[in-house]
């Protein structure tokens, strides 16, 4: 088990190298230049753009660029911003605890919706409550979140006023009416990533229960006896979730990126905006770092749900 | 990487016989049976034809300004309500959503294109191309796909725009972008079914009489594995006209003239408060579309693989 960790560390390292080549040189060799905006701005002379780009470390050869990026950011210095002028990795450490928050509790509310609906759809398949949950799972996976999002702030702050159109970031959380304010402001965001994250599971819960239900351990479960419960709960849940928790794992990374959009929706402060903003603005180092962490964490839950899966289910041997 | 991959990854086993002629007609009879499926077919055909034809019968057209009638709610003269620039949205909604399907067709054509080639050679030969091709598909499906289609198009757009013009430009742009980082589930089914397939009895008859390895492969063995593959290019279309809108919506991809579905709801972000019908009939659009395409793909699934239920 260990052995098998170690390797999978070591190859995991090769596929990391290649991704941020992939994202690197696709900044590099990109026509846009950060300078853009200088070029068409007459105050600046030639000259003020040429120092510019060399204090910028843009006058080397895009090799040399890259060796210098990887080295420091395996130092954990991600290099500065361009626009901003501050530290990359401070920027992202200031919009860190909005994403986290927001996709955090946008993923427990997904677990909790869906492993009861997908358990109990499963169960009494083609039954009214099976059609009714497949149906709005069906219908909430086919909803892109943008609408969603701009379906909630047109219900519920237009029309009802219940809830603040736009998240405020100064918000700090001192008192009980600041946490109030505080989760009154990100339950939209919640919602629409949380319910969106439900259908998908959901309808993968469903799947994996019912292909456990047929076989021949379930059928030996039942005719010893036992009790339909005690069926559920130890042999087929224990079986079926197996690889429900792997999805769980390989899930995460596409909600980092999926959050981009319900940030941008409801203004969220987080890094998703932070990685649109900085594109927009031409802002390559900050762009470079949140894709490259978007990659890492792809390649950590990857290797978290390989780890996963050994553990849980005993039919899975790692070789040496 | 979108879920929807990783769904359509889970139970999908190959047609195990040669004789696919009789199976087609029996997966043709299983999903016309399907309720939900011959509906989501026929809402489909309705919004292509409504698509293609309606402009023909709408006769509005889709870009004229007309400043007194901004952000005008629906009525008789505007079905669906005008934008704040006064156009009317009926009509942008006709003429955008040959775009937006355009796009999910052509970027699943890639996307399958690019697919079945690599899935094929993979399987096929073996060995170390199919190490190499493989390791190829898992670093695609560890790129940060969002965040990627965003830069590239965002870079490459000024210089698409140069070569093909500014429709045409993103239109390539953005279809090569989809389909290129979302071909890896296309490839991944395929090498599975070739490897299934190549140890059959009726692959080793065909080679002993002699048929060449381009034989073997698009005649022999690809129309047994086509089953699955059909089943992801179908739910690949609904990705890539949500991957499209969302890139519109971010403001990146087509422009401000050429009104798709993600675009007309990214202009009316700001006008949720005076004008909602602006942001809720296309946004209906895009979720009326993928829905049958999903209802769709999800009974070709079910009748290809009646396993599966």
């Amino acid at each position: 088990m260990f052995r098998y960790f170690i390797r999978r560390l070591l190859t995991s390292i090769p596929t990391l190298l290649a991704i941020s080549i992939v994202i690197f040189g696709v900044l590099a060799i990109a026509p846009g230049n950060p300078l853009g905006e200088f070029a068409s701005n007459p105050a600046i002379t030639a000259e003020v753009r040429e120092n510019l780009r060399r204090s910028l470390g843009l006058d080397q050869p895009i090799y040399i660029r890259y060796f210098k990026w990887a080295s420091a950011f395996i130092q954990g210095n991600m290099g500065y911003s361009f626009t901003s002028r501050s530290p990359v990795n401070q920027l992202i450490l200031q919009r860190l605890p909005a994403t986290l928050w927001v996709i955090g509790a946008a993923y427990l509310l997904s677990v909790a919706i869906a492993f009861p609906l997908g358990v109990i759809s499963a169960l009494k398949r083609h039954t009214i409550f099976d059609r009714i949950a497949t149906t709005f799972a069906f219908i909430g996976y086919s909803l892109p979140t943008f609408f969603t999002g701009l379906l909630f702030i047109i219900i519920f702050s237009v029309k009802l006023r219940w809830l603040p159109f736009i998240y405020n970031s100064t918000l700090e959380v001192t008192d009980w009416e600041s946490f109030i304010a505080q989760i009154k402001q990100s339950l939209m965001p919640i919602c629409v990533l949380g319910l969106f994250q439900a259908a998908v599971l959901m309808r993968f819960v469903r799947t994996s229960i019912l292909e456990e239900l047929n076989q021949g351990y379930v059928q030996t479960a039942h005719a010893k006896g036992l009790r339909s419960w005690r069926v559920i709960n130890i042999h087929i849940l224990r079986n079926a979730l197996i690889p429900v928790v792997t999805l769980v794992a390989l899930d995460i990374p596409t909600v980092f990126t999926g959050s981009l959009v319900t940030e941008h929706v409801f203004r969220v402060p987080g890094i998703g905006a932070l990685l649109l903003d900085s594109i927009y603005r031409s802002d390559t180092p900050v762009v470079m770092a949140i894709s490259f962490i978007y990659a890492i964490l792809v390649v950590i839950f990857n290797l978290i749900a390989d780890l996963l899966y050994g553990l849980l289910d005993p039919r899975v041997r790692y070789g040496n | 990487m979108g879920i929807r991959e990783k769904l359509s990854l889970v139970p999908t086993s190959t047609q195990a016989e040669a004789t696919q002629g009789r199976s087609w007609s029996e997966a043709w009879r299983r999903f016309r049976r399907d309720r939900t499926a011959v509906l989501g077919a026929i809402i489909l055909l309705t919004i292509i034809l409504a698509v293609l034809l309606g402009p023909l019968v709408y006769t509005t057209p889709a870009n004229q300004i007309d400043f007194s009638q901004a952000v005008a709610p629906p009525s008789w003269e505007h079905p669906f309500g005008a934008n704040d620039l006064g156009q009317d949205q009926l009509a942008r909604i006709l003429s955008g959503g040959r775009i937006s399907l355009a796009v999910g067709v052509m970027a699943m054509a890639t996307a399958t294109t690019v697919g079945v080639v690599i899935g094929a050679m993979a399987g096929f030969y073996g060995g170390l191309l199919d190490g190499g091709l493989m390791r190829l598909t898992d670093l695609f499906l560890s790129l940060p796909q969002l965040p990627l289609a965003l830069l590239v198009i965002y870079l490459f757009g000024n210089q698409a725009r140069a070569i093909a013009g500014p429709e045409l430009g993103i239109f390539f742009l953005v279809v090569m972008v989809i389909g290129g980082l979302n071909w890896m589930s296309v490839a991944r089914l395929v090498r599975a079914g070739f490897l299934t397939m190549k140890e059959r009895n009726f692959v080793a008859a065909a080679k002993a009489l002699g048929a060449r390895p381009r034989r073997l492969i698009w005649f022999h063995i690809l129309p047994n594995v086509i089953g699955p593959v059909i089943v992801a290019a179908t739910l690949a279309v609904g990705y890539a006209i949500i991957t499209e809108s969302t890139l519109s919506f971010l403001g990146l991809g087509f422009p401000p003239d050429v009104p798709t579905w993600g675009r007309m709801l990214y202009d009316a972000q700001n006008y949720l408060e005076t004008a909602p019908h602006m942001a809720l009939f296309p946004g209906l659009m895009i979720f009326l579309t993928v829905l049958s395409i999903n209802y769709v793909g999800d009974g070709l699934r079910d009748a290809f693989d009646p396993k599966i239920r």
